[in-house]
């Protein structure tokens, strides 16, 4: 009796805690959204208002409506998916690498990509600033990575590249050789076992690739912000902190454009959270 | 290897005892030849990602390191000045840079046992029996999914001087300060936006990586713990925590690595270093050398001295947590 009323109690305090937790975590989201929806003259309403008295869409038609926003909306949308892409054909290659070939100087490579997981990413920014800036002169502008999508693009895959190959290489790993060798016998290719075999054996690892570089490219600010100078060619992150310090008072309109951003990435996390915890919990503890 | 299904090669049927011996010939066959015998696919398979790799990591890391020994000329290098130790030596003389330093540690001290403690207890709330499970981690992941440009400019918002929902919770709901607080005015102040933001935004991914932990601690030891008349805090003291030491490690070392390069929200809400370049973190400030002033080699000198701080930090906490694992 007295140990049952005691877990009723405790599970109460459970419930109570969680609900707590979440209402810190959500009444910034909420005030956001609410903001969004008030029209100017009540962004500095004292008392501020939780709940919009007079709701208007006003923001997000001026918002959307005004300096290429649906350009910013799609050089992102481009961005994340070519990155994710590349992403998932790189890195599952190099896996494959790690998991199943023999070759001279596996180790040192493996080490070498290792690093990649541990360099704190904002520190290479100048060096690659460089770079890109070197390799647009030396190309005559052929290969532009400054003030172009693709600067973006071969940067954020490569800051991915060795996490991903790394949760790649241990799912990999876990597939039975015995299907391999059969297949080896029957004189499959390497190309062949791999497009064939390894690929569609791992859709949950790639998913989580797939998801993880995608959230990663949407939301990626430094090295856009060191990278892209060109007005129609911001990506969503910069031109919602350049419109902001641009129109320093117009909070609902940022925060429309805000929560348009933030659409995308809750739909793809709300499908895929499972396969997405899941991989956050791998790709932390191995990496 | 499936025994329930013979594998069918040829026209012939292979049962299990027969396979395995192909399998054992062909990795006999497989270790007669050279290691040299997968390099020709091996290069195919990992030429594209270490040519990214050594474009975009390697090449500019040490490209880094030189320009860091130089009064870098960014529009013509061939005229830069080879400078020595100078750029270190000023960067660690400079009271900016000590000031963007002490800045960045409290904000590393302040964060990291924050979100360390309040994931845990999140972790083991949402590691119990409860209904909800999935909206509840929804709704704690919510924060980590979204751009740190988007929670900053919430946060400046959510703390604007005037008529901020912070300041009225605080003076007018809560009467707990005598008038509104202009925050992101003061030197010092204006790092509670900004470490509460990044507790607030990380809670959710370290509560994640301690619930695979949890998951991870075998659910007899808990019996065995209650049958021996364990309370809840014994069981969490010597059962839990223990176990779950790994995770521990990892993620100190992870969230020391992620406060020290705090960089995004610092750059936003500060404007990067107002007022009066005091508020800097040693990112912002590496931003600024570079960016603002051109000085590119003082700002690669400033992240060389982050990284190799970042690199000790995680060396002597991996050092530390071991060690006490071993006595």
């Amino acid at each position: 009796m007295g140990s049952h009323s005691h877990r009723v109690s405790s599970r109460w305090l459970t419930y109570g805690l969680l609900f707590l937790g979440a209402a810190f975590v959500a009444i910034p989201f909420w005030y956001m959204l609410v903001t969004s929806l008030k029209p100017q003259s009540y962004i500095f309403e004292i008392p501020p208002k939780l709940w919009p008295e007079q709701a208007t869409l006003d923001n997000y038609t001026s918002a959307l409506g005004r300096e290429n926003f649906a350009i910013y909306f799609l050089n992102s949308l481009f961005v994340a998916v070519a990155a994710t892409g590349s992403t998932m054909l790189i890195s599952s290659l190099l896996a494959y690498a790690f998991a199943r070939l023999k070759f001279p100087g596996k180790e040192i490579l493996f080490y070498l990509f290792l690093l990649g997981t541990m360099i704190p990413p904002v520190m290479l920014i100048i060096p690659q600033f460089i770079i890109a800036k070197t390799i647009t002169a030396a190309t005559g502008g052929v290969l532009r990575l400054l003030d172009s999508l693709l600067g973006l693009i071969v940067v954020y895959v490569t800051m991915n590249l060795s996490m991903q190959t790394f949760l790649l290489r241990g799912f990999f790993e876990g597939i039975p050789r015995d299907l391999e060798d059969a297949a080896f016998i029957d004189g499959a290719s390497r190309w062949m076992i791999f497009r064939k075999i390894i690929l569609p054996l791992s859709r949950p690892g790639l998913a989580v690739v797939a998801i993880s570089t995608f959230l990663y490219s949407w939301e990626e600010f430094p090295w856009a912000h060191v990278a892209i100078k060109e007005t129609t060619r911001r990506t969503l992150p910069i031109a919602i902190a350049l419109y902001q310090s641009a129109h320093l008072t117009q909070w609902g309109q940022v925060f429309a454009a805000s929560i348009v951003a933030l659409v995308p990435v809750v739909i793809v996390f709300v499908i895929f959270q499972r396969y997405f915890i899941r991989g956050i919990a791998t790709t932390g503890l191995k990496g | 290897m499936n025994p329930t299904h013979p594998l069918r090669m040829g026209g012939v049927i292979f049962d299990n005892s027969s396979l395995e011996y192909f399998c054992k010939f062909k990795s006999m066959r497989a270790s007669l030849r050279s290691q040299f015998s997968d390099l020709a696919p091996a290069l195919l398979f990992i030429l594209p990602g270490l040519a990214l790799l050594a474009t975009f990591i390697i090449i500019p890391m040490l490209y880094s390191l030189r320009i860091s020994f130089y009064d870098w000329n960014i529009i013509r290098p061939e005229l830069s000045e080879w400078e020595g130790l100078q750029n270190y030596i000023q960067a660690l003389q400079d009271p900016i840079f000590r000031r963007a330093v002490i800045n960045t540690l409290a904000y590393t001290l302040v964060t990291v046992p924050a979100q360390m403690i309040l994931g845990l207890i999140v972790a083991i709330l949402l590691n119990q029996q409860i209904r909800g499970k999935a909206g509840f981690r929804v709704i704690y992941y919510l924060p980590v999914i979204t751009s740190w440009v988007i929670v900053s400019l919430l946060f400046e918002y959510m703390f604007s001087g005037q008529a901020g929902l912070v300041n009225y919770v605080l003076h007018d709901l809560l009467h707990i300060t005598r008038e509104n607080i202009r925050w992101l005015a003061d030197p010092i102040l204006t790092f509670v936006p900004i470490d509460l933001l990044g507790i607030w935004k990380g809670v959710g991914w370290t509560a994640i990586i301690y619930l695979a932990g949890l998951q991870g601690i075998p659910q007899h030891l808990y019996e065995a713990a209650e049958v021996d008349g364990a309370t809840p805090f014994q069981r969490f003291r010597y059962v839990t925590l223990p176990l779950l030491r790994p995770t521990l490690v990892f993620l100190l070392v992870f969230l020391t690595i992620g406060g020290l390069n705090a960089y995004t929200s610092n750059l936003l809400i500060t404007n990067g270093g107002d007022p009066l370049d005091l508020t800097h973190f040693v990112l912002t400030l590496m931003y600024e050398a570079t960016f603002t002033r051109l000085d590119f080699g003082m700002g690669a000198a400033i992240s060389y001295l982050l990284t190799i701080f970042v690199f000790l930090i995680s060396i002597f906490q991996i050092r530390l947590l071991r060690m006490r694992t071993e006595l």
